[in-house]
């Protein structure tokens, strides 16, 4: 028999909440400002891109505002590939923040 | 090949190893980076060179396939040190062996241009005035972006 619609919520409920998560990490001058180089961070719904992702976490305000604000040349990879902006987050994503690279 | 690591290289080891049991390679050409002791009118004592495990290989490998693709060369090495190096020590090497030397120098000139503006490396100086992250130089983008022309 199908279980009522009520009853698989309550099934659901039982279950730890299961909360989304991205690893960002960062590196160099961006490392040393925010004083880690990782976090396992909970998507809010309201973050969809990379772009917003940033913009998130400037309201922590102090060096993340300051560090991370438009103006700053900061550079983002998704799962290990250069991306831009608009392109899309998603749970279990790697994101890292750095600045130009300097390399050779 | 690429190898990151923290260990010097020995170029002229590097170079036998390309060269062995290849009678098809007529052209080597290679680069070596090495740490001044001198940047921006600072006094340099220390350099420490940063990465971003994994990604970094990835960025280098794509590299030296887009070498390969562009033109008629048989093997690149690449190997790029990473930690805590002091002026005169070794960063970089780059190794483009092929048939001929025309192929061959542009390829590696190539991969470093490429590796200077796309590979995830950061550098910090230590300087009588402190400690202080390199700024990227619109000179590497300009030297990038001429391949793409």
């Amino acid at each position: 028999m199908a279980m009522a619609d009520s009853d698989l919520l309550h099934e659901r409920a039982k279950v730890p909440a299961r909360v989304d998560t991205v690893t960002i990490l960062y590196f160099a001058q961006l490392k040393e400002a925010f004083g880690r180089a990782s976090e396992c961070f909970a998507l809010p719904q309201s973050v969809e891109t990379v772009g917003g992702l940033r913009e998130y976490l400037r309201t922590r305000g102090g060096s993340w505002e300051t560090e991370l604000a438009p103006t700053k040349p900061v550079r983002v990879a998704l799962n290990q590939e250069m991306a831009a902006p608009a392109a899309r987050v998603s749970p279990g994503d790697e994101v890292a923040f750095f600045p130009p690279v300097t390399g050779g | 090949m690429v190898r990151i690591q923290s260990e010097d290289f020995d170029a002229g080891a590097e170079i036998a190893i390309l060269r062995r049991n290849n009678p098809a390679v007529g052209a080597i050409s290679s680069f070596i980076g090495l740490v001044r002791d001198v940047n921006s009118g600072e006094r340099v004592s220390e350099l420490t060179l940063e990465h971003y495990p994994g990604m970094t290989e990835k960025a280098l490998d794509e590299i030296v396939d887009e070498a390969k693709a562009r033109w008629d060369i048989i093997e690149v090495l690449v190997i790029h040190r990473v930690g805590v190096l002091r002026p005169t020590d070794q960063i970089v090497l780059v190794v483009v062996a092929g048939a001929h030397r025309g192929e061959a120098f542009a390829a590696c000139e190539f991969v470093m241009d490429y590796l200077k503006t796309k590979a995830p490396f950061w550098k910090k100086e230590q300087t009588p005035a402190g400690s202080r992250w390199v700024e990227s130089r619109s000179s590497d983008d300009a030297a990038a972006e001429r391949w793409t022309r």
